[in-house]
């Protein structure tokens, strides 16, 4: 209904199943983003690109839980347990069995797809907060199942394994930092394409059915529960391969990196990010990435209040997120070419 | 004009004169990033926020420390800068935050950072890009491996030497002993197991059985029953506290009074005796290697004298109880010992070779006679302890300090 009255409300024509502005950024703001993305690298320090590969990665992973709740309308808090799977099975790929990396991610991400799909079985007969409440319990278990025994001559254990990082190919130039940012930037933009669409597609309006009233979706003839299990499965898998990036990119997986603190850094990416708009998936990882540094800046002791406050702030002042703001600034920049 | 020319040349000359004579004096002056004249960067990653904040304490009091060294003068002359960030306990921010000390503060070496994997995220790292990774503050044994990490080293007793040191100690006071072992199924636990196998060496059949708990567990009273029905005379608590006060209630219980030992991690007095019950807790032996800062024993004491007129100085806010404060004072204080003895020579390489001859070293807060020795084949600082034991509402120490090594 709001969508609809929205793009009605901004002089559209007559209502589009997804309107395309409501999910992605217009052109000539993709390519400046696009260009910015392929630039910077070139000109920054080797730390900053480790950064922007966080930024990447994550951002993925925030991405895929905005297509599971921005999509179809289903919680989760316990992202940080796909992302782990993902992580670990890249890793004990690549460390136990000489696996390609590149290799490693597709395969992480079909496996995290399966336990994403096996895992909205139950979750199924779930919704609302007790989803969220199933899901938290997933992630609270996961570091746990890590360090299990006999998982431990592969997993390592709680000593957690070591990755090594992969070289430039072809004699490239590069330092291995910018290789694998551009390597995560193709992903990245790859899964984002596809994101889009999928969301654009069939199946993608399925999602938003189901989210905006199940009950007429079922009554429209939509499968609710093929499509349910369906959105946790993609979610999950392209969370997992996020989860592989980041053990590439950090050289390094333990049980402890993953925890329910990075379940709800991803929540927290996604609302700050604005809930169902994906550009915003990099918007909400920057948020966790650097406002704990700049909290940090501020105060040392206090630097878990500090950034209360600013997300406080965010929550309070643009409650939709950095959708909000894109919202807000395309105004301005109207009013401004009118004028 | 000339004669300014000639003036600007004849002290262009002397200048250069100078600097030839001055030459030999600076010759010995090195440094790597992170260390000048006037300045020596230090990194440090603290868990300030997240689950292990209570260690945060460590990092403050060695800020502290450099405080007051700075307030004295420097080292040679040089000022301390540390730079110390949060990594909430994550090893991927660890990884981050590490990478930011290097790469884009450019300190000279990363010291006391805490915590046994998010250190291990970072080895590696540490490691390729030849930075010193100094005084580790784990008690894993990983950190003594010159021959693969010539980067990194640890500072406390590993938890292998104290389980070393318990063998010791059992074989020599009993040495028909049947020993059981409860211990935690994690990188804690099996390190000291496998310390005290290295300890008995051929006597480790003296151990009828080990039994392992899980974390997750709510309560141990079963493995303690089935330790009791093995025939154990003497009992291995390596628990952490809320395990080890269960081991002790529920040894009391089933009225078994074996020769109870309980791990360092858990020698707490308030938080695990004294919920446990401080009268079935008399008789329990454990091993410590620092001094307590709460214990009138060492008010007369030079070394903690001069700790307590730095906490008066320097970090008023301090609670002196916390065991922290003694930890973070005695790793500070072994970090100024080594760099000053690089003098002027601060490469990350002399660093490294002075971090590995320290001899005999006895920080103010380690117990009298426990001194910190390290070579180019031996990674742990402090590899002695003494034995303790409870009695009335407090440890008591007994007997020498004990050596962890296997030769002695």
């Amino acid at each position: 209904m709001s969508a609809a009255e929205e793009v009605v409300a901004e002089g559209h024509e007559a209502v589009e199943a997804v309107p395309k502005r409501a999910m992605t950024l217009g052109t000539g703001t993709s390519v400046v983003v696009l260009l910015l993305l392929l630039a910077v690298p070139l000109f920054a320090k080797n730390f900053i690109i480790f950064q922007l590969t966080q930024l990447l990665y994550l951002g993925l992973a925030v991405l895929a839980l905005n297509i599971l709740t921005g999509g179809s309308g289903q919680f989760s808090l316990g992202q940080s347990a796909f992302y782990a799977i993902g992580a670990y099975v890249t890793a004990v790929l690549m460390e136990q069995f000489n696996v390609n990396y590149a290799l490693c991610l597709p395969i992480a991400g079909v496996v995290c797809f399966g336990a994403g799909f096996l895992f909205g079985q139950p979750a199924l007969r779930l919704s609302g907060v007790y989803l969220a409440l199933a899901t938290f319990a997933l992630a609270t278990a996961m570091p746990q199942l890590l360090k299990l025994n006999f998982l431990e001559h592969w997993t390592g254990g709680v000593q957690g394994l070591v990755v090594t990082k992969p070289d430039a190919p072809f004699g490239l130039p590069m330092s291995q930092d910018m290789w694998l940012y551009y390597f995560t930037l193709v992903v990245t933009l790859a899964i984002y394409l596809f994101s889009v669409n999928l969301l654009r597609s069939r199946s993608g309006r399925a999602f938003m059915a189901i989210r905006d009233n199940e009950i007429a979706a079922s009554a429209m003839g939509v499968n609710v529960a093929l499509y349910k299990t369906l959105a946790f499965g993609v979610s999950a898998g392209i969370t997992g391969v996020a989860g592989g990036l980041s053990a590439i990119a950090v050289q390094f997986v333990a049980p402890d990196s993953f925890t329910i603190t990075l379940a709800i850094q991803l929540f927290l990416g996604m609302v700050v990010g604005g809930v169902g708009w994906l550009p915003g998936s990099i918007v909400g990882a920057a948020f966790i990435i650097f406002v704990p540094n700049l909290a940090e800046g501020i105060s040392k002791g206090l630097s878990g209040a500090v950034f209360g406050v600013l997300l406080f702030l965010v929550i309070y002042l643009v409650p939709h997120g950095a959708r909000q703001v894109a919202i807000i600034g395309q105004q301005l920049a109207g009013k401004l070419r009118k004028n | 004009m000339t004669a300014v020319r000639f003036q600007v040349a004849a002290v262009s000359a002397v200048v250069a004169l100078c600097t030839a004579m001055s030459s030999p004096a600076l010759a010995q002056k090195k440094y790597d990033s992170g260390a000048s004249d006037t300045e020596i960067k230090i990194g440090n990653i603290m868990p300030y926020s997240g689950p292990a904040s209570a260690y945060a304490v460590i990092g403050r009091t060695e800020q502290a420390y450099f405080d007051k060294i700075n307030a004295e003068g420097g080292i040679n002359g040089r000022k301390i800068k540390f730079i110390s960030y949060d990594d909430a306990y994550s090893p991927p921010k660890t990884v981050e935050q590490a990478r930011k000390l290097v790469e884009s503060d450019g300190v000279l070496l990363i010291f006391g950072s805490l915590g046994t994997s998010t250190n291990g995220a970072i080895r590696k790292y540490m490691n390729e890009k030849q930075v010193p990774q100094l005084f580790v503050a784990s008690g894993a044994s990983k950190w003594n491996d010159p021959k693969q990490y010539p980067w990194t080293m640890g500072w406390q007793p590993s938890y292998a030497s104290e389980a070393r040191i318990y063998a010791k100690y059992i074989m020599k006071e009993k040495p028909d002993a049947k020993i059981g072992v409860l211990y935690q199924n994690d990188d804690f636990g099996k390190d000291y197991l496998k310390g005290l196998h290295d300890g008995l060496g051929a006597k480790a059949s003296m151990i009828v059985l080990e039994e392992a708990y899980d974390t997750s567990e709510p309560a141990v009273d079963e493995h303690v029953v089935k330790l009791k029905a093995a025939g154990a005379d003497v009992l291995i608590s390596i628990t952490t506290p809320k395990f080890a006060a269960q081991a002790i209630k529920k040894a009391a219980e089933t009225n078994w009074h074996p020769m109870h030992i309980i791990s360092n991690v858990s020698a707490s007095v308030g938080g695990v005796l004294e919920p446990a019950g401080l009268e079935i807790s008399q008789g329990i032996l454990s091993a410590t290697y620092a001094k307590d800062g709460s214990d009138p024993q060492w008010n007369g004491d030079e070394g903690m004298k001069r700790f307590y007129l730095f906490l008066a100085k320097f970090a008023p806010k301090a609670n002196k109880l916390d065991a922290g404060v003694v930890f973070g004072y005695g790793a500070a204080q072994t970090m100024v010992k080594v760099l000053q003895m690089c003098g002027d020579d601060l490469t990350r390489e002399n660093i490294m070779k002075q971090a590995a001859s320290l001899k005999d070293f006895e920080p103010d807060t380690l117990l009298p006679g426990i001194k910190i020795n390290t070579a180019p084949d031996n990674f742990a600082p402090i590899e002695q302890l003494q034995m303790m034991r409870f009695k009335g509402k407090s440890w008591e120490l007994f007997g020498d300090v004990i050596s962890s090594e296997l030769s002695h």
